[in-house]
C-alpha cells in the first residue's frame, strides 16, 4: 500500500466513522431511558414492587374517605330504620338541575338496557341481553324511591351493581329521573295543559315508529287508558 | 519528499465536502421525517391488545357512551380503564362462548387485571388532566381521533409538544359547547372564531397563561 492509498482510506474512514455516528445519533433519537420513563407510576400501571402487579393498591376494607362521616344514613343506604324509603335525602332537595343530571346520567349508564324511554328496549337488550322490565308498570311505579337507590347500588339478578360507577348523589339523581320518567307515561288529564290534551286525541305518529313489542309492554300508560 | 495528497485529491475533497454537506442536510431531512413519522410517534398505528376490544363496534354500533367505561374523564387526570367486570356487566350475557371473550372471562374468575397496552403515552415529564379539557370544552376527538370509528384503538394525533401548543397559543379555534364533547360527529359552525372566543370568555380560559412551561412541565 503506497502512502497515498493509505491517507485517502484514511479519510474515507473518517468520513465513513461520521456518518456512523450521525446515524447512530438519528436512530436512537427516540430511545429516551432518561426522563421519559421516571420512576414513577401512572394510574393502573404495571409493577415489579408489589405481588399482584399492580401499582394502583386496593383500599383497605373499611376505609372511610375524609370528610365523609356515617355511611348508614338515607343518603348511602337508601334506607330509613332498615326499610326502603320513599323520599329524598335531606341533604339533595328534588331540584329541576337534580333531575337533569339524573337524566344525563341516566343516558350513558342505563339507557344501554332500559332504553331511553325506560321500557326495556335498549341496544343491548335488541343483540340478547335478558329484557329487563319496563318501569312503566304499576308494580315499578308503587315502589319507593329508595328501591331504584337500591338497586343501582346492589345491583339485582343479571343486572350488576353501578356503585363502582356512578357516585352516590348521580344515583339519586337518577331515581329522581326514573320517576319522571315514570310521570312522563303517566300523567293524569288533569295535570295536562291544554296543547297536549289536543295532542292526546291525534293519531299517535311517534309511537307508530317504535318497535311494536314496547307498545304492549307499557302496559298502563297516558295513552291506554 | 514525496507530496502526501496527489493532485487528484482535491477534486476528492471537493466532492467528499459536497457530500458531507448535502448528506448532512438529507438526514436532517431524514430525521425529522422520522422524528414525526408513525414509527417514532405511533400515531395511527394499532396495538396487538390481550382482547381485540372494538370502538367501532361499542361506540358507534351500540352508542355506548365512552362514559360509560372511561368513567373518571369528567373527574380526574386519568380517563380510567375498565375494569373486568364492566365488560362483564353485558358480556355475562351477551357472547358468552366466544373465544376472543376468553381472556375477560378468565380474567373475572381469577380476579387477575386484563393487561391493556398504552396506546397515548406522553413523557413521564409532562404534565397531562383530562379533566380540565372535558370540562373546559376540548372533545375527545380533537386529541384522539375518530375513536368511534377504529376497529383497534390507535393514537390519533402525535401528542408532541407542538402540537399541544397549536391549541394552547389560540384554544378558540378548538373549543366546543361542553355538552358536546362526547359527540364524535360534532362539526364546528361556520363562525367558530367568534363562538370560540365567547366559550373562552364563559369558561374563564386563562390563554395568555398557556403557554408557560409550568404549566406541562412541573
Ligand atoms: C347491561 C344491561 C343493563 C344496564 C346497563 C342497566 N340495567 Fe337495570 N336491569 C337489567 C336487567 C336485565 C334487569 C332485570 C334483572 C332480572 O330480572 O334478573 C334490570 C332491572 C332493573 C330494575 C328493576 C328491578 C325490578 O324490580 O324489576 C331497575 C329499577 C333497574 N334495572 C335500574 C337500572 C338503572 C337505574 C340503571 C342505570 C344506572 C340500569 N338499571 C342499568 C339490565 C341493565
Ligand atoms: C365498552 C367500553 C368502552 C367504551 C364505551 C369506550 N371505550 Fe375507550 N377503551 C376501552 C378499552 C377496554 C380500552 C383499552 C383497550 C384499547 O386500547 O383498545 C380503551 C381505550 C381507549 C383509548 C386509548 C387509551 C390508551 O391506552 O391510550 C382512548 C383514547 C379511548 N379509549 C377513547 C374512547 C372514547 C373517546 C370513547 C367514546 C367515544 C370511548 N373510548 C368509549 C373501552 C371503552
Ligand atoms: C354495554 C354492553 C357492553 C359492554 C360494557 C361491553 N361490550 Fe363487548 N359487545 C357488546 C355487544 C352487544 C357485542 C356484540 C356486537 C354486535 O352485535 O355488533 C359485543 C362484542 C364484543 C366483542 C366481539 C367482537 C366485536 O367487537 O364485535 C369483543 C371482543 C368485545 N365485545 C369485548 C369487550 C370488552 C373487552 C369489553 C370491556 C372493556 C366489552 N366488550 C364491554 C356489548 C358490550
Ligand atoms: C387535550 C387533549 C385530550 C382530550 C380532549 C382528551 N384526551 Fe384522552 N388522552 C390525552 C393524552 C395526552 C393522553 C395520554 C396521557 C398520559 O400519557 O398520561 C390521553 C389518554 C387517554 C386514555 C388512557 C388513560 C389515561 O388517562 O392515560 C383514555 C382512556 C382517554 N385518553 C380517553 C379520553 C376520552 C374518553 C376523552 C373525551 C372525554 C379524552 N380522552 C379527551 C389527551 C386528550
Ligand atoms: C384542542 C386544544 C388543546 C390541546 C390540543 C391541548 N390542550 Fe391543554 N388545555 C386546553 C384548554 C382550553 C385548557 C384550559 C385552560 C384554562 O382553563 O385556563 C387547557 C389546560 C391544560 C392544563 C391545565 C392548566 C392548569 O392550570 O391546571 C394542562 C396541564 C394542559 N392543558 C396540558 C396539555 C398537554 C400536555 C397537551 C398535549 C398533550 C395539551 N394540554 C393539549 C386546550 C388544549
Ligand atoms: C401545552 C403543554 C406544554 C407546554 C406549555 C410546554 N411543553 Fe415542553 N413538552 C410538552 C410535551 C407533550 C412534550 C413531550 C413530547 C415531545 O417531545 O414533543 C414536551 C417536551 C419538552 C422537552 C423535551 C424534548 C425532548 O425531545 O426530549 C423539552 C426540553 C421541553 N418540552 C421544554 C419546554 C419549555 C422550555 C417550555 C416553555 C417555553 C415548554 N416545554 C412548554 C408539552 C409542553
Amino acid at each position: 500500500m503506497t502512502t497515498q492509498q493509505h491517507s485517502i482510506a484514511r479519510a474515507v474512514n473518517r468520513v465513513a466513522a461520521f456518518f456512523t455516528l450521525a446515524l447512530v445519533l438519528v436512530l436512537t433519537s427516540g430511545c429516551h431511558q432518561d426522563m421519559w420513563n421516571q420512576a414513577k407510576y401512572k394510574p393502573l400501571a404495571k409493577s415489579t414492587f408489589f405481588a399482584d402487579g399492580l401499582a394502583s393498591r386496593p383500599q383497605v376494607p373499611g376505609v372511610v374517605p375524609a370528610g365523609y362521616g356515617a355511611r348508614d344514613t338515607l343518603l348511602y343506604t337508601g334506607k330509613v330504620d332498615g326499610q326502603l324509603a320513599n323520599s329524598f335525602p335531606e341533604e339533595l332537595p328534588v331540584t329541576r338541575e337534580l333531575i337533569l343530571r339524573g337524566q344525563q346520567r341516566f343516558e350513558i349508564y342505563c339507557t344501554p338496557c332500559h332504553g331511553r324511554l325506560g321500557d326495556g328496549n335498549g341496544m343491548i337488550v335488541q343483540r340478547g341481553f335478558k329484557r329487563p322490565p319496563s318501569y312503566h308498570t304499576d308494580r315499578l311505579r308503587a315502589v319507593p324511591v329508595g328501591y331504584f337507590f337500591d338497586v343501582m347500588t346492589n345491583g339485582f339478578g343479571t343486572m350488576y351493581s353501578y356503585a363502582s360507577r356512578v357516585p352516590v348523589k348521580d344515583r339519586w339523581a337518577i331515581a329522581a329521573y326514573i320517576r319522571t320518567l315514570q310521570y312522563s307515561q303517566f300523567a293524569p288529564e288533569t295535570d295536562m295543559a291544554p296543547q297536549d290534551l289536543a295532542l292526546l286525541d291525534q293519531p299517535v305518529q311517534g309511537l307508530a315508529l317504535l318497535d311494536k313489542s314496547e307498545a304492549k309492554t307499557t302496559e298502563g300508560s297516558a295513552h291506554h287508558e | 519528499m514525496a507530496q502526501i495528497f496527489p493532485k487528484k485529491a482535491n477534486d476528492l475533497v471537493k466532492v467528499l465536502a459536497a457530500a458531507v454537506v448535502l448528506g448532512a442536510c438529507g438526514l436532517g431531512t431524514m430525521a425529522t421525517g422520522l422524528w414525526l413519522s408513525p414509527f417514532i410517534t405511533q400515531q395511527d398505528v394499532a396495538k396487538q391488545q390481550v382482547v381485540p376490544f372494538s370502538h367501532l363496534h361499542h361506540v358507534k354500533g351500540l352508542g355506548i357512551d365512552c362514559r360509560y367505561c372511561h368513567t373518571t374523564v369528567e373527574t380526574s387526570s386519568f380517563a380510567g380503564i375498565p375494569p373486568t367486570e364492566t365488560c362483564m356487566s353485558c358480556h355475562s350475557q351477551i357472547w358468552t362462548n366466544a373465544k376472543m371473550l376468553e381472556p375477560v372471562r378468565a380474567s373475572f374468575k381469577t380476579q387477575k387485571p386484563l393487561e391493556w397496552l398504552r396506546v397515548n403515552d406522553v413523557p413521564d415529564f409532562v404534565y397531562f388532566n383530562h379533566s380540565i379539557h372535558v370540562n373546559k370544552g376540548v372533545g375527545c376527538v380533537t386529541c384522539h381521533g375518530q375513536v368511534d370509528e377504529m376497529a383497534l384503538t390507535h393514537k390519533g394525533q402525535t401528542l408532541r409538544m407542538g402540537w399541544c401548543l397549536q391549541c394552547h397559543r389560540a384554544p378558540e379555534q378548538f373549543l366546543r359547547p361542553p355538552s358536546e364533547v362526547f359527540n364524535m360527529q360534532w362539526q364546528p359552525p361556520a363562525d367558530q372564531s367568534a363562538k370560540g372566543l365567547e366559550l373562552v370568555k364563559n369558561n374563564h380560559v386563562k390563554v395568555e397563561q398557556l403557554t408557560n412551561c409550568s404549566v406541562c412541565h412541573r
